[in-house]
């Protein structure tokens, strides 16, 4: 005991002498460098979205032709323009659609699609095509770029209590935050401190015991400047009592107390909806909405907007006829939303989903979700796409 | 002359890791004796037999109502955490650890993810019974099985409009590895697996012949007629084969960083063995290279490789098993639910700054019975589930029910040994200097055994 106080103090007294060389840039960091840096949070909708039944194509007469028992009724919908309307549900987002902070990307999706929950989960987290398998995601090679504000885990924050394949690199891996007193407290157990502060240089080798440590020590790192810079700022604004709404408030007591990330991820499940599926969607689609326009106004407010670029996607859409449960079965292209204060076009991006032509009962794909990720590395987070998507994309004019 | 060091490490890899009872018996032996007391034990075989009664065989309702869908998936969900329950189980208690170490290898290699938990068990008692088997064998058995004929898609591959998805993987995944066929052979070789199906009636194999592709076919350079079988003889006599999968076992047995001349070696026994896989691990565990000090201590414990020696070390029992389920969804690794068909790319991959600290974590909270404050992701998989039951998260279990047999653990380990000794004994990495002054400073031996269960170093085997 007396020699792990006396170490303790050491510590403490000597601060930066115990600090591993690699961790000071960090801790020397100013904040007047991140000024008016750009945020992208990601929002993931889990289980595969309906999307005909989430932006409702209701001046299609085909649409009710297949959807006899769950379409959505005409006088329900929240319309955008004389095709397409919002669900009911999400009827909160319409005052952020009116101000133009809105834009809804149609069928967007990729070529030979994969109706498997997890194989397309895959493709869209890792950026892959259908018949390649990568180990490492999307924004974890963004960091793995080496960018000039990719150097430390919390780049890349996934509120959630675990890591999503599109958070790791194949060097660099973001950080899961739920909650940053928790992840604080965690780290701050007496013997993990012992082990980060005393360890030897020997444990910070090359080898797997290296990586081990430098994990270990970086994220301790990671935990105090978190919990210290986002308990500087007091979110005023109200959210709705959900978990998703929780997960949003939280990413905006980051972004305002001005913490060095550049991506936040979280996501809402529950979107498989075989069966009985207006109720279940309509509760899923309720809590999104509601939350993410507290969001977008809360962001007004505090004047973070203009730098905040909100994405939504889910794994693929459902089929365009309803199956006999009164639900819809796995299908393919699906709408993409962005949200944001500097938007190039705000509303409705593209045409409205073909439901003529199909290909086996299923949306044809007229945007690569890629060409929207090139977009979001090139003009959001100053990166070119080649380097992060393997190939070159055109992008999209979004932003 | 004590070879306790070899020995621990050769049930670091060959096994989930040592007890201070086979130690104690082992240690002067020579390291030949324990390979083939290893080999021994895992004689036996014991299949899984969790599941008696496959879902998708029950007769079809004209109407099925929403409640019955319900239900059903229910049902599936009751199965799967039934099978995974049984496996860890399997895997915690076995004396027969090297061949379920292999069957892990296997589970991973013959990747598969599919709804119905009765032939994925299936799939893994094949996978158990040829584990340390003939590769030839184990490949043919593997690939009739429902579960990777539906899995891969060779359901649909007929006559006219073959699927080429079994044949992609077959030779990217299964034997020759990327960069040794062509685009024009994975399209020739589908042909050939025509007609090898399951019935939906029975559940079983059976080659259908009237949607069989009888043409001749153009692969590797050789034109016949030929039959699935003999595609993968031809496949199985390409001594690449033998390369890549021994690159495999050796980034699974030795090193993440595969060793060419050693990989060679193993090739060159794995093939003039015919593919006999007891052969080449014998070698392995024989060879001087294995125990060098570069390949001791430097393996990332796969979750479930961790989770696994923990209960054996401890011999835990746990009233409530889905909470082992909850920290596999914690921790990246659900068993019968690998990411894709390239299975769990290991190594590195396991550690990230939150999956570190929960595996820091896990250990002490299971030893003391203790709280859990995280829970995993739903993988994809459970959506329907949580969809169908108008759920929008997993329940979470708050609180580990576990038993640590302390007693019987406290018992082994032989009188007047230090706390160094144990965490040496418990840690496969060389100590550095802080970790030996906390275990001597210590207060008593509990707390000493859940320090070194909390360490970077518990992590690797």
């Amino acid at each position: 005991m007396e020699r792990r106080d006396f170490l303790r103090n050491t510590a403490l007294i000597s601060g930066a002498f115990m600090v591993p060389a690699f961790l000071k840039p960090l801790e020397a960091m100013a904040k007047g460098d991140l000024t008016g840096h750009k945020n992208l949070v990601i929002i993931q909708l889990s289980g595969g979205n309906d999307g005909l039944n989430t932006v409702v194509p209701y001046g299609n007469d085909i649409y009710y032709q297949k959807r006899k028992t769950i379409a959505i009724n005409k006088p329900d919908i929240v319309t955008l323009n004389d095709m397409q309307g919002l669900n009911p549900n999400l009827s909160a987002l319409k005052e952020i659609y009116d101000q133009g902070w809105m834009n809804i990307v149609n069928s967007v999706g990729y070529p030979n699609p994969d109706r498997s929950h997890f194989r397309s989960m895959d493709i869209w987290q890792t950026g892959s095509d259908a018949d390649q398998f990568l180990t490492t995601g999307w924004i974890g090679r963004y960091l793995d770029s080496n960018c000039q504000t990719c150097k430390n885990p919390y780049t890349a924050i996934e509120v959630d209590d675990t890591l999503s394949l599109a958070m790791k690199g194949a060097k660099m891996k973001g950080i899961a935050v739920q909650d940053p007193g928790k992840l604080f407290q965690t780290t701050r157990e007496p013997f993990f401190k012992d082990l980060v502060h005393d360890h030897g240089d020997t444990n910070l080798n090359e080898d797997n015991l290296g990586y081990l440590y430098k994990t270990m020590i970086e994220t301790y790192s990671s935990a105090d400047y978190i919990q210290k810079t986002s308990k500087t700022y007091n979110v005023t604004a109200q959210y709705p009592a959900t978990g998703l709404g929780y997960q949003l408030k939280n990413v905006s007591k980051f972004i305002n107390s001005g913490l060095d990330t550049r991506v936040y991820y979280v996501s809402l499940s529950g979107f498989d909806t075989h069966v009985g599926q207006q109720a279940q969607q309509g509760r899923q689609l309720k809590i999104y909405g509601d939350a993410v326009a507290a969001f977008i106004k809360d962001l007004k407010s505090t004047d973070k907007l203009d730098d905040t670029l909100v994405m939504t996607f889910s794994e693929f859409g459902r089929r365009v006829e309803q199956n006999a449960s009164n639900g819809t079965d796995h299908g393919t292209a699906n709408n993409v939303f962005l949200f944001g204060g500097k938007l190039k076009k705000a509303g409705i991006f593209n045409d409205a989903p073909d439901l003529t032509q199909l290909d086996n009962g299923d949306l044809k794909y007229q945007v690569d979700f890629r060409d929207i990720y090139a977009t979001l590395l090139d003009k959001w987070l100053d990166v070119s796409n080649s380097q992060i998507l393997n190939k070159n994309f055109v992008g999209l004019d979004l932003v | 002359m004590n070879n306790s060091r070899q020995i621990k490490h050769l049930y670091a890899r060959a096994g989930f890791g040592i007890r201070f009872e086979d130690l104690h018996d082992q240690a002067n032996q020579s390291i030949k004796k324990s390979v083939k007391k290893l080999f021994k034990a895992s004689e036996k075989i014991e299949f899984l037999d969790a599941l008696n009664e496959n879902i998708d065989l029950r007769p079809k309702p004209v109407a099925q109502t929403d409640m019955d869908k319900m239900a059903l998936q229910a049902e599936r969900n009751k199965q799967e955490k039934a099978l995974n329950d049984a496996w860890v189980k399997q895997l915690s208690e076995t004396d027969a650890q090297l061949r379920e170490k292999m069957t892990l290898f296997w589970h991973n290699h013959f990747s598969c993810n599919i709804g119905n938990a009765y032939y994925e068990q299936e799939l893994n008692n094949v996978e158990r019974a040829n584990a340390l088997g003939n590769f030839k064998t184990l490949l043919l058995q593997v690939s009739q099985t429902p579960a990777m004929l539906q899995f891969l898609n060779n359901q649909q591959n007929q006559k006219g409009h073959p699927n080429e998805n079994f044949a992609r993987e077959l030779m990217e995944l299964f034997t020759l590895g990327r960069g040794h066929y062509t685009e024009q052979d994975i399209k020739e070789s589908a042909r050939a697996f025509t007609g090898w199906a399951y019935s939906g009636k029975t559940g079983v194999y059976t080659f259908n012949p009237r949607v069989h592709d009888n043409g001749q076919k153009t692969f590797l350079g050789k034109t016949a007629n030929y039959c699935g079988e003999d595609i993968m003889s031809i496949i199985t006599d390409n001594k690449q084969t033998a390369v890549f999968l021994c690159t495999k076992l050796y980034r699974y047995f030795v090193n993440d960083i595969p060793d060419d001349t050693h990989v060679n070696q193993m090739a060159d026994v794995l093939y003039k063995a015919n593919y006999e896989i007891k052969p080449l691990l014998e070698f392995v565990f024989l060879s001087d290279w294995f125990y060098e000090d570069k390949n001791i201590g430097n393996l990332v414990k796969s979750p479930i490789e961790l989770l696994v020696g923990l209960n054996r070390q401890f011999y835990i029992s746990y009233q409530n098993p889905d909470v082992l389920m909850q920290f596999q969804r914690t921790l990246g690794q659900v068993l019968f639910r690998p990411p894709n068909v390239a299975g769990w790319p290991g190594g590195r991959s396991w550690i990230d700054s939150s999956s570190l600290m929960y595996r820091m974590k896990i250990p002490s909270t299971i030893l003391n019975a203790g709280l859990i404050d995280f829970t995993g992701k739903a993988t994809p998989e459970d959506e329907a589930y949580l969809a169908s039951q108008r759920k929008q998260q997993l329940n979470v279990i708050k609180r580990v029910q576990a038993q640590p047999n302390w007693d019987k653990f406290l018992h082994d380990i032989p009188p007047d040994t230090t706390h160094l000794q144990i965490a040496e004994f418990m840690l496969e990495p060389k100590l550095d200097k802080t970790v030996v002054d906390e275990m001597n400073s210590s207060a008593d031996i509990k707390s000493t055994i859940i320090q070194i269960v909390s360490t970077p170093e518990y992590q690797l085997c």
